[in-house]
């Protein structure tokens, strides 16, 4: 007999929250440092009925959307510019390459002491940690388009802002949305990081609910929070980058 | 007499010479090679692999520049691509994120002076002169490697260029495929008058196709011998006649590269 695809998942699911419920009903544990699922869910739920839990995640979703979108902005140009000329390839190119290795949670002093602890502190932050990615992906990508498509391209009259808006781009699409995915992915630890790290005055994100966890000595806050974080970023690929991906794959015969 | 007056022809090479620095050091790839393209021609120019005959080709498109002498289509020199001289590549070089119809489009929207229903007429006109009216919403890959390259024809004939260039653009498809090209190409030149100058390594399809036939040789590229090739239209590549002229220009071909080996 064939089961539907998500009957094991969902039973597994189940039987790990029960086992971990009982485990931790029988008192072997601390109750404070490990709360049981039905905890969680508690506080899950009052937070939403407070409306606590909604106002948090809408600001740091706010605030990874804005410095996202601000940071592919710049980092698409930026990365064609890499791709084009030689020099800038050679300075701009190489600093992206050095600077996307750097853990974003590093921008985060220095962006306390040029912003203050406000908004513009925490997209510095988020934008600090797309760009480079960006940058990275898209000068590969553009660097990386068959040199066929440019000549059928040039000898049908394509040239300039024509030849890079109908074939450069089109073609090095699938590895700059490759890129951006890769970008969303740093923006939202680094965001996690800043709000983690640093009371911004401006707004209560996910970070800081999850940072007053820790304070309060509430684990089923801390756990809860967690759980949140990592619903966003599966949510993102789920509806966002996963479906964009495979049209794009698709739509070229890269995959059925 | 017609022949006494005098025709500009199509294109004009002049002791064309290229040479490209690589690793091997630098290396001429065609040496002095001079021929005029009469207008309405189907001139193929074959020649064993390193004879410097897809750099001639890409030379006539303007991908590469000549180091001396000249080219002329018409009377105007060639320096840079240009929509008079479109290219069927040896792969079919469609743009995957577009539609067969698109992809036609695609030259056609690059040239002035038409508005977007002539664009769609013309474009539709050609995909059936290829026989692929009813493919137009197909992405390139939905298609088999003999029709690609069939849209790649519609996709060069279509902005209607001065001359049609085609580098091996027969070579990646099986015979099968192959002979109804032939077949469809022949149609469409006499149909359409066109000046095309082919590209290949195969002895037979250059007797198939071309009204003549410029053979040449490798280390350095240089013309070895031109064929006229006589026969009536349309041709057929079984043909006893044809496979006898093809013998002739592959007997001319082996005894120059024997000449060379002995030197």
């Amino acid at each position: 007999m064939k089961l539907p695809r998500p009957v094991i998942p969902t039973l597994l699911a189940i039987t790990f929250l029960g086992v971990w419920e009982w485990y931790v009903r029988t008192g072997h544990v601390n109750e404070v440092l490990v709360p049981s699922p039905s905890h969680i869910f508690k506080w899950f739920y009052e937070s939403l009925i407070n409306g606590e839990l909604l106002s948090a995640t809408w600001v740091t979703i706010r605030r990874l959307m804005i410095g996202f979108a601000i940071g592919a902005a710049l980092g698409v140009p930026l990365g064609a510019l890499c791709a084009r000329v030689r020099w800038i390839r050679d300075t701009l190119g190489v600093l992206a390459l050095g600077l996307q290795t750097l853990p974003s949670v590093c921008w985060v002093p220095l962006a306390l002491l040029w912003f203050g602890q406000e908004e513009s502190a925490v997209l510095f932050v988020v934008v600090m940690g797309t760009i480079w990615a960006v940058v990275i992906a898209v000068q590969e990508s553009v660097l990386s388009v068959q040199p066929l498509y440019l000549r059928a391209g040039m000898t049908m009259g394509s040239q300039g802002w024509h030849l890079w808006s109908r074939v450069i781009f089109p073609a090095a699409l699938p590895g700059i949305v490759s890129g951006m995915k890769q970008g969303w992915a740093f923006a939202w630890r680094s965001l996690m990081a800043a709000e983690i790290f640093v009371v911004i005055l401006t707004g209560f994100g996910l970070g800081s609910l999850l940072h007053a966890g820790r304070e309060l000595l509430r684990m089923d806050q801390v756990m809860g929070v967690m759980t949140v974080v990592v619903g966003v970023g599966l949510l993102a690929d789920i509806i966002f980058f996963a479906p964009l991906e495979r049209w794009l794959r698709c739509s070229r015969g890269l995959e059925r | 007499m017609i022949n006494d007056k005098v025709i500009t022809p199509a294109l004009t090479l002049r002791n064309v010479t290229k040479r490209f620095v690589g690793a091997a050091g630098r290396v001429t790839a065609v040496e002095d090679i001079s021929l005029d393209v009469r207008e309405g021609e189907f001139l193929v120019i074959v020649g064993p692999s390193g004879c410097g005959k897809s750099t001639l080709l890409s030379l006539l498109a303007g991908l590469e520049q000549t180091n001396e002498g000249s080219i002329l289509l018409g009377e105007d020199p060639v320096r840079l691509p240009g929509r008079d001289r479109l290219v069927m590549f040896q792969q079919d070089a469609l743009f995957p994120w577009l539609n067969v119809l698109e992809n036609v489009l695609f030259g056609l929207r690059l040239k002035p002076g038409l508005t977007e229903e002539e664009r769609l007429e013309s474009a539709r006109y050609y995909l059936s002169l290829v026989g692929l009216a009813d493919k137009e919403k197909a992405r390139p890959h939905e298609l088999s490697g003999g029709m690609r390259q069939r849209v790649a024809l519609a996709r060069s004939l279509a902005p209607n260029p001065r001359v049609l260039l085609m580098d091996e653009p027969f070579s990646a498809l099986d015979a099968l495929t192959r002979d109804q090209l032939y077949g469809d190409i022949q149609q469409i030149f006499t149909k359409r008058k066109k000046t095309i100058i082919l590209v290949t390594h195969n002895i037979r399809e250059a007797v198939c196709l071309g009204d003549r036939v410029v053979l040449l040789s490798p280390h350095p590229g240089r013309i070895r011998e031109v064929f006229d090739i006589n026969l009536p239209r349309p041709r057929r590549i079984n043909d006893p006649e044809l496979a006898s002229l093809a013998a002739k220009v592959t007997a001319a071909l082996s005894s120059h590269i024997n000449e060379g080996v002995n030197s």
